[in-house]
């Protein structure tokens, strides 16, 4: 194949680090008001950061709860409100908006060889509705907190005395967040791809934005008007959700439902994205199967709105519609499994460079292919009238969340975090920290699958005493997770203080964020890119420049 | 879409184009600072003005579609409460004002045709009729929020309220429209009433609502013809809440419920419709619109055939029950 030489007209950066996006302009306003789709990644990445050490917080104070089967540090009314918070946080505040309003929303633009988002008026205000959702949430928390879990069913959250409204209220708004951006990406995608940039030359982080955009734009809106009905269910008693007032229950489950599967593949699809970014540039290989890749994002999230009802398996649901949503769950596995072997292909006979985004990416194929599988197990009606409501669904759905999404996340994190700052972070203490969080994942969450199996029952406060050592030992992961996160935190800040310069490429990647400099200038690019490559062509005309500890094009170029 | 982009728009550094003061206003105008000095209204990120045009109506186009998915929940409700309870939409549909409903439909389908011309008179820089179809937009989407003032005032006195607040002033078989349409059916709920209220003879009106069972004293049981309406609006019947005399269906206050809350969300969007036109009417006003430029109008237009769409659905659904 004769690749061309290079992907782009590339801009030799000119002085590099004197005018980029971060010193552009000065002052607080210029952040909070800012129309830089950088700047409003940036600031939507401290946000999600700042949301995701509360969430973990409380998820730290659930686990010490469970250390013993009676009381341990906090009464069963606190510990309800405790995981509600956890979940709603977790949700809402971190993984929707974490990899693409937070690293897509820098990287994307940049990826495609455009100057911005499409909106970037629009950006700034779904940033700025993100703010006013969290606040309404975290007002719950002062008021009275929520104690419904993150599901927010009906009738119990229709009549519990906690402040509802104002965490559903903040739900709603952060929903519109949520779709503007969508929104925002799919326009972006559409229509401000410079010449040269087809649909199957994006890089795969884009085709999974742009899946996942799509959900957000036709799900949200659904969630949106159900959590607007509770509310007014909750405030007027109008009966529509209510049995005591001729309302169906069971309406608000499809409806939440309808919604917040699809809202699992806004979560993990991007994930798949990031994944599809690190490992071919880890592997110093091109990536096998692109085009299957891109499209099974699309199959998946397609095949996402058509499965809601596995969630409500023993709602009251006909077994007909039980067998159909089951049967479609399972047709997921395949787009979702192509990805896998794809990417495990793509390593095959690579250059595998084992440096923290790749470790992460590697942690991710393992347990987010744990998680996987035995969402499968979930979906089979006759196990799941078993393990519904079990730890085997906690355990299920945190391999899939927390070890998918989030070990994506913080793998993207450490791939573009060069990029974002301009900073290099301590490479060995990067490897200690993945290996922390990997090790305290499986540790925290394994333990929960026989404990499910078993029949521990999920959200309860107190337990037989048999459970005990499961989940001491589910607790003692959960610390180690926690002080994986400390040390990346750790390490992270201190890069911004001390770190090494980053090079324009530190890890060799083809794609077109990586033909800006270390931080990217206000305009992204001097000149239109023209794209004349696939992004993971041409890794052979790149060679190590030990110098500046990063890639530079070869001077002799390999045809 | 436009895909000829020159390498010859380059953004100059340092380079700024004095904006008109109106710039800010530009819906998706950009770091207005770094134009490229190829036109007042074009955003720094878009090469063309065609390319802007196209983001803009692609943008529009799936917010429209977000619209859609929003409303789609209650409509869902809707089917789902009325598929379950057939008895309390007809019972409810008694009580509607028909008259101010059609008239809300006509004003809105005015609206929309004067919408769609503000579009035309945009492009063709009409500045005057392009203003003069905004007013008529606004005095029309203006005079559909005064018509359902008073419809909400007239049902709010007749305590047709949502949830537990639902208590009608009337029986719906004293109603106007009930008398009209079923006369004999109205007559014999009356003289039911009578009976259960003045003589006290609870057994015998139980046994007259109760089909299954033979009339005693001196009562004659109608056709069965005439009691259907009766039946049908849950006044007598398995679905009333009242066995012994006639009354109304149970749970009858969620049909308000609903009620209110799709008009109500759908007057949002006309008042939100209304505050986006006057906003583009100051601008038409100052000749900010061109064949170059009228992205905004016509996404507003857009936008509100959609608020035009959701009535013209809303008003058979809630109104035209039978
Ligand atoms: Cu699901």
């Amino acid at each position: 194949m004769a690749a061309p030489s290079t992907t782009v007209d590339v801009v030799a950066p000119r002085s590099s680090g004197s005018d980029n996006y971060l010193t552009h302009d000065k002052g607080v306003l210029s952040w909070i008001f800012t129309l830089d789709h950088k700047r409003i990644g940036v600031m939507y990445l401290c946000s999600v950061l700042t949301a995701f050490a509360l969430g973990g917080f409380f998820a730290l104070l659930v686990r010490t709860e469970l250390l013993t089967p009676q009381r341990t540090i906090m009464d069963h009314d606190t510990y309800n409100q405790m995981f509600t918070l956890h979940g709603a946080i977790m949700v809402f505040l971190v993984i929707i908006p974490g990899i693409p309003a937070a690293l897509g929303n820098i990287i994307m633009p940049l990826q495609l060889g455009a100057k911005d988002v499409a909106f970037p008026r629009l950006n700034l205000a779904s940033y700025h509705l993100w703010i006013v959702g969290a606040l309404f949430m975290l007002s719950s928390l002062a008021i009275n907190a929520v104690d419904t879990g993150w599901t927010f069913y009906t009738p119990y959250s229709t009549t519990t005395s906690t402040a509802v409204v104002p965490a559903a209220f903040g739900a709603f708004i952060l929903g519109f967040s949520s779709i503007f951006t969508g929104l925002n990406f799919i326009v972006t995608m559409h229509k401000l791809r410079p010449p040269g940039m087809t649909w199957f030359r994006l890089p795969l982080f884009c085709w999974a934005l742009y899946s996942t955009a799509l959900i957000q734009v036709l799900a949200t809106p659904v969630i949106g008007i159900t959590l607007l009905m509770m509310i007014v269910e909750r405030t007027l008693h109008i009966g529509i959700f209510d049995p005591m007032l001729g309302g169906d229950p069971v309406l608000f489950q499809h409806f939440f439902w309808f919604y917040s599967h699809p809202a699992v593949y806004i979560m993990i699809v991007p994930a798949f994205g990031v994944i599809g970014e690190i490992i071919p540039v880890f592997s110093r290989k091109r990536i096998f199967g692109y085009k299957f890749i891109a499209v099974s994002s699309l199959a998946i999230a397609f095949l996402g709105f058509l499965v809601w009802g596995h969630h409500m398996f023993v709602s009251g649901q006909s077994v007909l519609a039980g067998t159909i949503f089951s049967a479609i769950t399972f047709l997921i596995a395949i787009p979702t499994a192509i990805k896998v072997f794809n990417w495990i292909t793509t390593m095959y006979k690579g250059v595998i460079h084992l440096d923290t985004p790749m470790l992460y990416a590697l942690a991710f194929l393992w347990v987010f292919t744990i998680g996987g599988l035995t969402g499968i197990f979930l979906a089979v009606m006759s196990v799941d009238v078993h393990l519904h409501d079990t730890y085997f669904v906690v355990a299920h759905f945190h391999y899939v969340m927390m070890g998918g999404a989030i070990t994506a996340f913080m793998g993207g994190l450490h791939y573009w975090w060069p990029k974002f700052t301009g900073k290099m972070y301590e490479e060995k203490v990067g490897r200690v920290g993945a290996a922390l969080v990997f090790v305290g994942l499986n540790v925290t969450f394994f333990p929960q699958f026989i404990l499910g199996s078993r029949g521990m029952p999920r959200r309860y406060y107190n337990y037989l005493p048999e459970f005990q050592p499961l989940h001491v030992l589910s607790t003692l992961g959960a610390y180690t997770l926690g002080i994986g996160f400390l040390l990346t935190a750790f390490y992270l800040y201190k890069s911004l203080k001390s770190g090494k310069t980053a090079p324009m490429n530190p890890w060799g990647g083809a794609t077109l964020e990586w033909h800006c400099s270390s931080p990217p200038p206000y305009y992204n690019f001097h000149k239109p890119p023209v794209v004349t490559a696939g992004p993971y062509d041409g890794y052979e005309n790149l060679m190590y420049d030990e110098t500046i500890s990063g890639y530079v094009p070869r001077k002799e170029k390999i045809v | 879409m436009s895909e000829s982009i020159s390498p010859a728009i380059e953004p100059k550094p340092g380079h700024r184009v004095p904006a008109p003061a109106v710039h800010e206003d530009a819906d998706h105008g950009g770091h207005d600072e770094h134009g490229h000095g190829a036109g007042p209204h074009l955003a720094h990120h878009f090469d063309t003005y065609q390319q802007q045009f196209d983001a803009g109506k692609l943008g529009i186009w799936l917010f429209l579609l977000t619209e859609v998915l929003f409303f789609s929940g209650l409509f869902c409700a809707y089917t789902v409460y009325r598929g379950m309870h057939p008895e309390v939409f007809v019972y409810a549909h008694y009580f509607l004002n028909t008259t101010m409903g059609a008239i809300n439909t006509c004003v809105l389908l005015v609206s929309s045709l004067t919408a769609a011309w503000a579009v035309r008179n945009a492009q063709l820089a009409q500045r005057k009729l392009l203003v003069l179809n905004i007013a008529i937009t606004i005095a029309c989407a203006c005079t559909f929020m005064v018509v359902k003032f008073f419809e909400y005032q007239h049902k709010f006195h007749d305590g047709l309220l949502p949830g537990p607040a639902f208590h009608p002033t009337e029986q719906v078989w004293e109603l106007d429209a009930f008398k009209k349409k079923h006369p004999e059916a109205a007559e014999y709920a009356e003289k039911l009433t009578q009976l259960a209220e003045h003589k006290g003879d609870v057994s015998a009106v139980a046994g007259a609502i109760d089909l299954t069972r033979p009339v005693t004293g001196k009562f004659e049981r109608p056709t069965e013809a005439q009691l259907e309406p009766l039946l049908k609006a849950g006044v007598i019947g398995p679905a009333a809440e009242d066995t012994t005399r006639p009354s109304k269906p149970r749970n009858a206050h969620v049909f308000f419920s609903i009620y209110f809350f799709m008009t109500g969300l759908h007057g949002i969007h006309v008042l939100a419709g209304i505050g986006v036109w006057v906003w583009l009417g100051i601008r038409a006003n100052k000749g900010q619109f061109g064949p170059k430029y009228f992205g905004p109008i016509d996404y507003s237009a857009l936008y509100w055939h959609l608020v035009d769409l959701v009535w013209i659905y809303l008003f058979p659904l809630l109104y035209l029950i039978h």
